[in-house]
């Protein structure tokens, strides 16, 4: 019983945060209802029982991904009343088309025809599993090549993502290490040899 | 009355029509374009962890845990591109933007 409150709350809090998201004038306020939707969906997880997903959802999307998508749009200059421009024109044609989705989406998953082999009732776990265990206990053997692949997904994406932003400033100066480290005697010390002025 | 599979279906399924939605609406906006697939990801997920945990099968979250990791992925490259573009043109706006060359 406890657990279809918690469901209800956060599922109603989830669609209108979303809603916020797509409506609302101003991108920050866009970001942080976002991550009002990524906070309330960690819930949902929670209550699905997987509970390292919930968490990491939390830790790399409210932690990384929105804090980048916030830096990069307080950083832009962001004209909104353009933005806006055909808002209300296109506003009767995405409501259609989500309602016609969700016409259709709702009429396949309520359908008894499907997801007939599915149980309405999950199975009981015991008190001491561990999702984490269990996940890290696949991750690691059945899925241990897509695990690397994503690891160089990861390190694609940093190389990326650095690479298109790096920019050579030209009147920055700055030291050139290979060339500290290679310099000889001969090429900075002249000896001069001169006679004595005293005799 | 308890939860059933319905539930998170139909909750994925509103999520992922609103976000279908945004991206008609905000068709100008890129930012905003980008927030909506990342809630078009989050309903997808939504929807294999429901059935991860009704089918009882670990693998539906390890699938979830990849999204994750290409979606981080996705959004970083994405932003990197947006920031750059501003830099080169001055506006991110997807009506200054349609040209493949200038």
């Amino acid at each position: 019983m406890i657990e279809t409150i918690i469901f209800y709350v956060f599922a109603v809090t989830t669609v209108v945060s979303a809603c916020a998201v797509v409506t609302v004038r101003n991108p920050v306020h866009a970001a942080l209802f976002l991550v009002l939707t990524f906070f309330t969906s960690a819930v949902i997880w929670m209550t699905l029982e997987a509970e390292f997903l919930a968490i990491s959802l939390v830790l790399v999307y409210v932690g990384a991904v929105m804090v980048l998508f916030i830096f990069v749009v307080m950083m832009l200059d962001i004209n909104v009343a353009r933005m806006r421009e055909g808002f209300v024109r296109h506003l009767p044609l995405g409501l259609a088309v989500a309602v016609i989705m969700l016409g259709i989406m709702l009429s396949v998953v309520t359908s008894d025809v499907f997801f007939m082999d599915v149980g309405s009732e999950p199975v009981a776990r015991a008190a001491d599993y561990s999702n984490t265990k269990a996940l890290g206990g696949v991750l690691y053997t059945d899925y241990v090549f897509a695990f690397e692949i994503a690891a160089v997904i990861l390190l694609v994406a940093i190389i990326a993502a650095i690479s298109l932003t790096l920019r050579k400033r030209g009147k920055t100066k700055y030291q050139s290490p290979a060339a500290q480290i290679s310099v000889r005697k001969a090429d900075r010390l002249r000896i001069v040899k001169m006679p004595s002025s005293e005799e | 009355m308890t939860l059933t599979l319905s539930h998170y279906l139909i909750l994925a399924a509103v999520l992922f029509s609103i976000s279908i939605a945004g991206i008609v609406i905000n068709r100008k906006n890129i930012i905003i374009l980008l927030m909506s697939i990342e809630l078009m990801l989050l309903s997808v997920n939504l929807n294999f962890l429901a059935f991860s945990h009704y089918l009882n099968d670990l693998a539906g979250q390890v699938f979830v845990f990849f999204i994750l990791t290409v979606a981080a992925a996705e959004a970083a490259i994405g932003l990197a591109i947006l920031v750059v573009l501003f830099r080169n043109r001055g506006s991110i706006n997807v009506e200054d933007i349609k040209e493949l060359k200038w």
